[in-house]
């Protein structure tokens, strides 16, 4: 009898391969494509009541962004042979190819776009600014000093057209995540074609969530007023974005249900008794049900701001909880039945190892810290510009 | 110094078995580099197993451990015991990989029989597909092999082989898997758990040689693989394979 | 025209960064990937080659008849003519390699034996099988059975 296992699984099964680390992974992601889509809102869909998060957004999906290589790199066993997925990519792999779609997202998409988008700032800070800090802002101008209004005219053209072409790289940033997942036939929880899809919609929901919460977060500590009209159009984009995920996801499962292929049994019985806690509690009902509860009700029915506030707030932290939960959900789930369809192991999450709880939570807060340097280095404040740092 | 050819022929003769047996040592302890003789392109490795015949020994897998010094708790190959009551889901067993054979007795009153399992070696395999460097692959002999100095340990591979046969090495933290002996096979051998099967039930077959009786026991004999539906074309034929085998 | 240029001339630099990174990513690739990659499929030639220099623990019972060829005939025309030597008696390619640096350990009957013989319902019922507590009454098999030519 091997501790933790149920039933039988093939001999090597017993331990799971990829950890929280690999959880954290296409939560991250996710978060950068879904920041970077609410940013599209305003910048190529007009939506100009969501002006006031666009700076926000875009340093919200970098700081994520990265973050995002390193849980990677510290579950790999071998970190330092990492970049051999760029010097000999295997077309085949989707993981290889993901390598240079996350490369050309920072590189041509949102490095571009945050250059382009504080441009003024930084030529203006090159200039003011003294001692060491002067010399960060002259290397961010890259040498050119030229913010004459049709240089800045030229730099928003080519905003726009990078966020346009910048939408369908987000989708496919976090798309690609889905299909590492989907195209995997040896795993049924895994194996679908609409994993893609259900990856990109949740990502695009939790990075809503994660810009609206930290607009207010954010806000409430520069004891600046909330704009009300954009906080409500977010919160009806959120939820709007989670009727679609949420659509999808019950779309997954009513499928699965109704064919009952052989693999049915033996997730119907994990669902029931392993993730019991993590998905149906957790990611169905307080981090989906609860949250579009409500989101609607905010929608049928009129409340005051501060308890709108209340309501977006909750909503968006539980979406947040349960997002991870869902992609817990993917990862760990995944791995804790048999091929065989036979038994079941434990994942026993370690606390301080390479790929330990510890690890993880430090991962996760990172990104919060690169974003608190971000906001002191390109202000995404656009009331009072004449406030220095 | 006068040299008779009786001489010549004695020295010569000595020389002559001393470089045969030299030869043949070096095969055998592999010091020597590999055997120029081998060309990839006329062999297609793969494996026959006979269920019927498999008593469950665990021979196979102590054989290979040794062989290949297979880490503890790993598997490059295992043997599965079935127990099928009728009408219900078969109950499986692998003690410790039956390393140390089946200690527990089966039950007498239902079907039961062995399958030993290794990596199917796949002509279409889905884990080199995914291998996102380059570091798993087929050779062109048909065995699928993994670059220990070129893997990165990222485990896609082992997410995506169907039978569960490869695992990360502990000490390499790369991923390991069967090799069907490679290091055997291209010098004339056998892999190491068909060397050691004490009935017959692992047989070693190379597709490409006309001579190899696998080609009339294919022809005579219903044969199976391991999830057909998974179409990972697996090179590990069984024969009398129960519909239940997961 | 001029000051066109000088209003799009910010472009350039940027431009210049993501030229410079891929010229210094394709000088890293021609220096560390080596040159025959990618010879037999996407992968390493030089693998195939570090693989089949592995070392060899089992000799094969060819080896072991090169010299013990009287215990082979023994063997051959008998039951356990299917049984390669190392099955029972271990790894012994180092022995077959230098005979007198690295002797073979007697096999141990008491549990050797019983491994395959042990009568067991999954095991196909036309092998060779008993109750061992039962059949000798506590002897070694050995006592009875020749293990090159068990068949009484």
């Amino acid at each position: 009898m091997i501790p933790g296992v149920d039933g039988f699984m093939y001999p090597n099964e017993v331990e799971l391969q990829w950890s929280v680390l690999i959880v954290l992974y296409p939560y991250i992601t996710g978060l950068v494509a879904g920041a970077f889509i609410l940013a599209s809102l305003e910048r190529v869909f007009k939506v100009e009541a969501v002006r006031p998060t666009y700076r926000l957004a875009l340093l919200t999906a970098l700081s994520f962004l990265l973050v995002a290589p390193l849980p990677l790199q510290l579950h790999l066993g071998h970190p330092e042979r990492s970049l051999e997925m760029y010097l000999t990519p295997h077309r085949s792999s989707a993981m290889a190819m993901f390598g240079f779609v996350y490369l050309w997202y920072l590189m041509a998409v949102l490095l571009a776009e945050v250059w382009l988008e504080f441009r003024e700032e930084i030529v203006h800070r090159a200039q003011t600014t003294k001692g060491w800090l002067r010399l960060v802002y002259h290397a961010l101008t890259l040498g050119s000093y030229n913010v004459s209004p049709e240089a800045r005219r030229i730099d928003d053209k080519i905003g726009y057209i990078i966020t346009v072409i910048g939408i369908p790289s987000a989708f496919l940033l976090h798309g690609y995540v889905g299909f590492i997942f989907g195209s995997i036939k040896a795993n049924p929880w895994w194996s679908t074609p609409l994993m893609p899809v259900v990856f990109l919609f949740s990502a695009m929901v939790s990075g809503i969530a994660a810009v609206m919460v930290l607009y207010v977060v954010s806000s409430k500590l520069r004891r600046i007023a909330i704009d009300m009209r954009c906080l409500d159009t977010i919160a009806r984009y959120l939820f709007y974005t989670f009727i679609i995920d949420f659509t999808l996801e019950m779309l997954d499962l009513i499928h699965r249900t109704y064919e009952a292929d052989e693999s049915f049994r033996s997730l119907d019985f994990m669902v029931h008794t392993r993730l019991w806690g993590s998905h149906v509690i957790l990611q169905i009902f307080f981090g989906t049900l609860a949250p579009l509860a409500l989101l609607a009700a905010t929608q049928l029915r009129s409340f005051s701001e501060a308890r709108r506030r209340a309501m977006y707030m909750t909503a968006g932290g539980l979406t947040l909880i349960g997002i991870f939960a869902m992609r817990w959900n993917i990862v760990i789930g995944g791995q804790l039945f048999s091929k065989s369809f036979l038994g079941y192991t434990t994942y026993k999450v370690a606390l301080t190892a390479r790929e330990g709880l510890l690890p993880a939570i430090a991962l996760m807060l990172l990104p919060f810290a690169i974003f608190l340097v971000l906001i002191k280095l390109l202000p995404p404040w656009t009331e009072g510009k004449a406030t220095e740092a | 110094m006068d040299i008779s050819r009786r001489d010549l022929f004695h020295i010569g003769g000595k020389l002559l078995v001393l470089a045969s047996v030299g030869a043949t040592l070096d095969q055998i302890t592999g010091a020597a580099p590999p055997s120029e003789a081998y060309r990839m392109a006329d062999h297609w490795w793969g494996m026959l197993i006979d269920i019927d015949k498999c008593i469950g020994c665990g021979n196979c897998v102590r054989a290979c451990s040794k062989e290949n010094n297979v880490p503890e708790g790993y598997f490059r190959t295992w043997v599965e015991r079935y127990q099928i009551q009728e009408g219900a889901q078969p109950q499986v067993d692998s003690p410790n990989g039956a390393m140390e054979g089946f200690p527990l007795p089966t039950r007498a009153d239902v079907k039961s029989f062995f399958v030993p399992k290794l990596c199917n070696h796949c002509a279409d395999s889905p884990c080199t597909q995914v291998c996102p460097v380059g570091a798993t692959f087929i050779s062109p002999d048909g065995v699928v092999l993994i670059d220990q100095t070129y893997c990165l340990g990222c485990r896609y591979c082992v997410q995506a082989c169907p039978y569960g046969c490869r695992y990360l090495h502990p000490k390499t933290d790369t991923v390991d898997k069967c090799t069907l002996c490679y290091h055997r096979i291209t010098q004339g051998l056998t892999t190491a758990c068909c060397e050691n099967c004490p009935t017959g039930a692992r047989q070693l077959v190379d597709f490409k040689d006309p001579k190899d009786p696998v080609h009339e026991f294919l022809r005579h004999n219903k044969v199976q693989v391991l999830k057909p539906y998974m179409a990972t074309q697996a090179k590990i034929y069984y024969k009398d394979l129960d519909g239940a085998v997961r | 025209m001029r000051r066109i240029l000088r209003e799009w001339a910010h472009l350039i630099r940027p431009a210049l960064v993501l030229v410079a990174g891929l010229a210094l990513f394709l000088v890293l690739r021609a220096a560390v990937v080596p040159k025959d990659f990618g010879k037999y499929g996407h992968y390493r030639p030089g693998a195939l080659d570090m693989i089949r220099q592995k070392p060899i623990a089992f000799a094969g019972q060819g080896a072991c008849i090169m010299c013990h060829d009287d215990e082979a005939k023994t063997r051959a025309s008998g039951k356990h003519a299917g049984v390669h030597c190392e099955a029972c008696h271990g790894a012994l390619a180092d022995h077959a390699s230098d005979p007198s640096a690295h002797l073979p350990q007697l096999p141990d009957v008491a549990n050797l034996c019983r491994r395959c013989h042990e009568k067991d319902a999954a095991k196909p019922a036309n092998f060779p099988q008993v109750v061992t507590a039962e059949h000798s009454g506590g002897a070694l098999c050995n006592t009875c059975h020749q293990p090159h030519n068990p068949h009484l």
